[in-house]
């Protein structure tokens, strides 16, 4: 499953439903409205991933992950200003290098954890590293008021919404997010 | 047999769904009110993650002074922010929810 959806979030859903013995229709469901956050990113890098030819496109785009999209979109705009000649701009090599490493470590990481996933104590908290790596790319993303108003307005909704079934929360509190930056943007 | 059938429809549904602006935007321009709002997807989604990660640690309220997640996340944003260093922001995160812990203990 690793290897044919490579997206965490959906297979730990759809791996509980599994278990559960839900029907399929209700998981594939349950998986597309979890996976829809890809929407955004997909049509975030699309513009910079323009000139590209469709084997790229088509590649990278199965690499598209929440973690490949936070590095790679973050790269991109830190690099918008010196990559603007379409000639010099090898940038969706860094997207592979990011979405590759990532996909050989999910890989590695869920082999590993067939054998040891019962064997790591819980109150090591490694799920924190992750929460800490989106903090470290959250923080340059704020560049400018709307921005900040874009991340506050998404984080107050999205801890509203957490009690929302199937991570829906995250959909919403994100386009209340940028609605709030866009109107911020405005009135500036 | 159905299992994997399963996972190969939901292996499709995500890959349709990441290739989809990716594809259809080589062909026709991005309208201007789009492009304005992609720039808020980073700040606006990650924030979205991270802020409930932060309050409810184990899908509980824990919304206390000595809520260990968000003392460790509001340093490391601060580390963050004056280093802009990601390995840095995760040694001292998890260093101080270590800490914290202990300390609560």
């Amino acid at each position: 499953m690793s290897a044919i959806v490579f997206a965490g979030s959906a297979q730990f859903i759809s791996t509980q439903l599994i278990g559960h013995g839900i029907p399929a229709l209700v998981i594939l469901m349950t998986a597309v409205v979890v996976n829809l956050r890809h929407l955004l990113y997909s049509a975030s890098v699309a513009p910079y991933m323009k000139p590209l030819k469709p084997g790229w496109k088509w590649s990278l785009a199965y690499l598209l992950t929440d973690e490949a999209y936070a590095v790679t979109i973050t790269h991109y705009q830190a690099t918008q200003d010196t990559s603007l000649e379409q000639d010099a701009d090898h940038r969706h090599w860094f997207f592979l290098g990011a979405g590759l490493t990532l996909w050989v470590s999910w890989q590695l990481s869920t082999a590993f954890g067939i054998f040891l996933g019962t064997q790591v104590p819980g109150s090591w908290a490694l799920d924190f590293t992750l929460a800490l790596t989106f903090i470290a790319l959250l923080v340059p993303a704020l560049k400018d008021r709307s921005s900040w108003a874009a991340a506050l307005a998404a984080g107050l909704v999205a801890v509203l919404a957490y009690s929302l079934p199937l991570r829906i929360g995250l959909i919403f509190a994100a386009i209340v997010g940028i609605i709030v930056g866009l109107w911020v943007e405005r009135r500036s | 047999m159905k299992l994997w059938l399963t996972m190969l429809a939901i292996g499709l549904a995500t890959y349709a769904i990441r290739l989809s602006f990716i594809v259809l935007l080589g062909q026709r321009e991005i309208p201007d009110l789009l492009r304005r709002s992609l720039r808020f997807v980073p700040p606006a989604v990650l924030s979205a993650i991270i802020i409930p990660e932060l309050i409810f640690p184990g899908g509980a309220l824990e919304f206390t002074a000595t809520s260990a997640r968000l003392i460790a996340g509001l340093l490391a944003g601060l580390v963050a922010w004056r280093t802009k260093n990601v390995l840095l922001t995760i040694l001292v995160g998890m260093g101080v929810l270590y800490l914290v812990q202990a300390l609560i203990n």
